[in-house]
């Protein structure tokens, strides 16, 4: 047979193309650091002879795709970037593999991690995603409108001072809001920021035997305060405001104050984006004298779920991502305000980026003051400041999320809201056994 | 004619068509069938074995399943009675022997080539956004507040978009209805004495009936299952405000993961729509027997 020959040389082909170049599948958000790495891995590429397909997905859609993908095994994924929340629940699934060669690594330097940040993506102490950036909530607050308004920003604000200031600094004639707050509805979106705000209320999700506590007063003074302080000085259309548009309004000069993410930071005093970033100031997240400030904990980190073929790839790709010397790659390109912050302590000791990042102490106190293992003031079963780390929370919390986002929009009242949130939570906990 | 041999032989010819198209079609309504009776959660493996009528329960005990219900029959009609109003008088307009009649007849078709996740974020964010929407910037500009149109009015906002999609659908058809109208019957009509409106009244919408009966049945099929603009928009919010079945089924089955639940939704979805285009072709369907 004259096809034979040809056949086998094509196979050999295809089996040697194959065995040479090894690819990896990476799904990722579309954050702009995030961005900033994809653009920078072709020197990953080159050392290693690794390829990389990125998946680059809007963050909720990433949220769904990759749950998808390994909780049916799919195996789509090499690397999937996930969060605190779903770290530590994936790896008592016994979804992820566990990163002990980083671990063991000295020259990756594990202890290095921020602790809280580390201890939210480990299980039964074992690491089980590297940070990529980490983040806590803080307050960023225009010093010209703040001055203005006669008042100064102490650098460990109580809320009843955040309502006096937001009240005080709105101008609604010129388009100044006092306070720009997450209104979307989202597990990640509104009920991140609100249920970081609980906490320093009192409030928790449940109690010790998984009751939802919608119907006690902590929950309703923290609605009522939010939506009082977003009525009073609260930036129209509120409710389909997240992370994006708020960083908008700010940088457009529209919000005196606005409590989020402090990943924020480098953004809003970025000259280039945003037309108030040399009037930008820092402080922690508000609280009410009760023990516990309204700020939450999160990292992005990247994660390689049981189903990858190339965990060893896999493994190689994230030490390089979430290593020291990735930092200096970025630094050297885009300068030290720019770096992924909120991962390593070795960053916050480095005077270089502490020169380029004005925020960066106010960051290092707000990761370093949230407790994951102790969120609330009263006690309760679960871990997470801003979530509840079961696997039902992403539901309860989505539907959750709406009632507070109609409440804001004026289509229900507070006592409604959160009577139906009441209402839905106790179904679904039933449903999924933990209420009996 | 066809011997017993040939009809033998393509039987057995068309017969793997056949069968693909059936499994095709039977499995995944089979499928869907045996997870809503299964208790089936991505995340948490310990939900296993037949859950009975648990699904169903949950699903139609949901605090939004009536609101979902009522928010998709007001979708549909909504939707139906803007495009086919709309249609009617467009179809009318296009029909006149008007300068430029191909590229306003290009325009006014052209939204149907526009997918619905794309027309939706146009509106949204183009259009009907209180910050950079066109809207917004029009009530500015008489010194009004600008509306907030998908937290103020979700399913009124929900509508427009989707009638916008579908009016050139429905123009289509009922222009074509309106050319086969024979000239002499509305000349004679008109000799008759009879004026415009009667003639559009005694003649012109009766001979449309049909085509109007067509667009309503199509497109009911196609609304009752509206799911992108929601999505893109309004999420189903704010509380359940825009929340339609086919968006409660995708909340309940994706976002929260319940794939039992979502199932039994879906099953749920599939016997109200059964409902509807039953009486739908008591109805109205009694026009396509003339």
């Amino acid at each position: 047979m004259k096809l034979t020959p040809l056949f086998v040389s094509a196979l050999t082909l295809a089996l040697a193309t194959s065995a040479s170049a090894q690819t990896l599948t990476i799904a990722t958000v579309n954050n702009g650091d995030m961005v900033r790495m994809q653009g920078l891995s072709s020197a990953f590429t080159a050392d290693t002879g690794i390829e990389l397909n990125w998946v680059v997905l809007e963050e909720n859609t990433l949220r769904q795709n990759v749950t998808t993908d390994i909780a049916t095994n799919g195996g789509q994924y090499d690397v999937m970037t996930i969060g605190t929340y779903e770290a530590p629940i994936w790896a008592k699934q016994g979804w992820l593999v566990p990163l002990d060669g980083l671990s063991a690594d000295a020259a990756y330097d594990v202890d290095d991690l921020l602790p809280p940040i580390r201890d939210g993506l480990s299980y039964e102490g074992k690491l089980y995603a590297a940070p990529f950036y980490g983040e806590s909530s803080m307050v960023m607050y225009r010093k010209d409108l703040m001055e203005k308004a006669g008042l100064t920003m102490p650098d460990a604000p109580t809320w009843e001072f955040i309502g006096q200031a937001a009240r005080a600094m709105t101008d609604r004639a010129n388009d100044i809001n006092g306070i720009c707050l997450r209104g979307k509805a989202g597990w990640g979106e509104n009920m991140a920021f609100l249920t970081a705000m609980s906490n320093s209320f009192g409030a928790r999700w449940f109690d010790e035997s998984w009751k939802p506590q919608f119907d006690q007063p902590e929950w309703k003074s923290t609605l009522d305060t939010y939506l009082g302080l977003m009525a009073d000085a609260g930036p129209a259309g509120a409710s389909s405001n997240g992370f994006n548009e708020n960083l908008t309004l700010f940088q457009q000069g529209k919000c005196g104050m606005w409590i989020d993410a402090t990943v924020a930071a480098s953004f809003v005093i970025n000259p280039n984006d945003s037309t108030v970033a040399d009037q930008v100031g820092f402080a922690l997240a508000p609280d009410n004298g009760l023990g516990k400030r309204g700020n939450w904990l999160w990292a992005w980190s990247l994660a390689i779920p049981k189903s990858s073929q190339n965990a060893e790839a896999a493994e190689k790709f994230i030490d390089w991502a979430t290593n020291k010397a990735y930092l200096d790659t970025v630094a050297a390109q885009d300068g030290w305000a720019n770096v992924p912050p909120g991962t390593r302590t070795s960053l916050y000791e480095n005077a270089e980026y502490q020169a380029a990042a004005p925020f960066a102490k106010m960051t290092l106190d707000s990761i370093n003051s949230a407790n994951p293992s102790e969120p609330t003031v009263k006690p309760v079963p679960y871990t997470g400041v801003q979530f509840v780390a079961i696997p039902e929370f992403a539901g309860i919390a989505t539907n959750v999320g709406q009632l507070f986002s109609a409440a804001l929009a004026g289509q229900m009242s507070a006592d409604d809201a959160l009577a139906q949130a009441q209402d839905a939570t106790t179904r679904d906990m039933t449903r999924a056994g933990y209420i009996k | 004619m066809a011997t017993a041999q040939t009809r033998t032989l393509s039987r057995i010819m068309m017969a793997p068509a056949v069968i693909v198209l059936l499994i095709w079609m039977i499995v995944p309504l089979v499928m869907t069938l045996w997870f809503s009776f299964q208790n089936y959660s991505l995340i948490n493996p310990m939900m296993t074995g037949f859950a009975g009528w648990a699904n169903y329960i949950y699903v139609i005990g949901d605090p939004s399943f009536t609101q979902s219900l009522v928010n998709t029959l007001i979708l549909v009609g909504g939707v139906l009675l803007i495009t086919v109003i709309g249609g009617i008088l467009l179809a009318l307009l296009l029909d006149q022997p008007i300068w430029g009649q191909g590229i306003l007849r290009i325009l006014v078709i052209s939204p149907f080539f526009v997918m619905p996740p794309v027309a939706a974020l146009i509106w949204k964010n183009g259009f009907m956004h209180p910050g950079y929407g066109m809207l917004g910037h029009l009530w500015k500009a008489f010194g009004l507040q600008p509306v907030d149109w998908f937290n103020q009015y979700p399913l009124f906002s929900v509508i427009v978009i989707v009638a916008w999609q579908w009016l050139p659908f429905a123009t289509l058809i009922l222009l074509t209805a309106l050319q086969s109208l024979s000239e002499e019957q509305r000349e004679a009509a008109e000799m008759d004495g009879a004026n415009a409106l009667n003639r559009f009244y005694y003649i012109i919408l009766p001979h449309m009936a049909r085509a109007i009966t067509i667009v309503i049945l199509i497109q009911t099929i196609f609304l009752l299952g509206i799911f992108a603009e929601i999505r893109v928009t309004t999420g189903g919010g704010p509380g359940y405000a825009s929340t339609n079945i086919a968006f409660l089924v995708f909340r309940t089955g994706i976002l929260s993961n319940d794939i039992g639940a979502g199932s039994a939704g879906g099953v749920v979805a599939v016997i109200i729509a059964n409902i509807v285009a039953f009486f739908l072709m008591r109805a109205v369907g009694k026009n396509l027997d003339a």
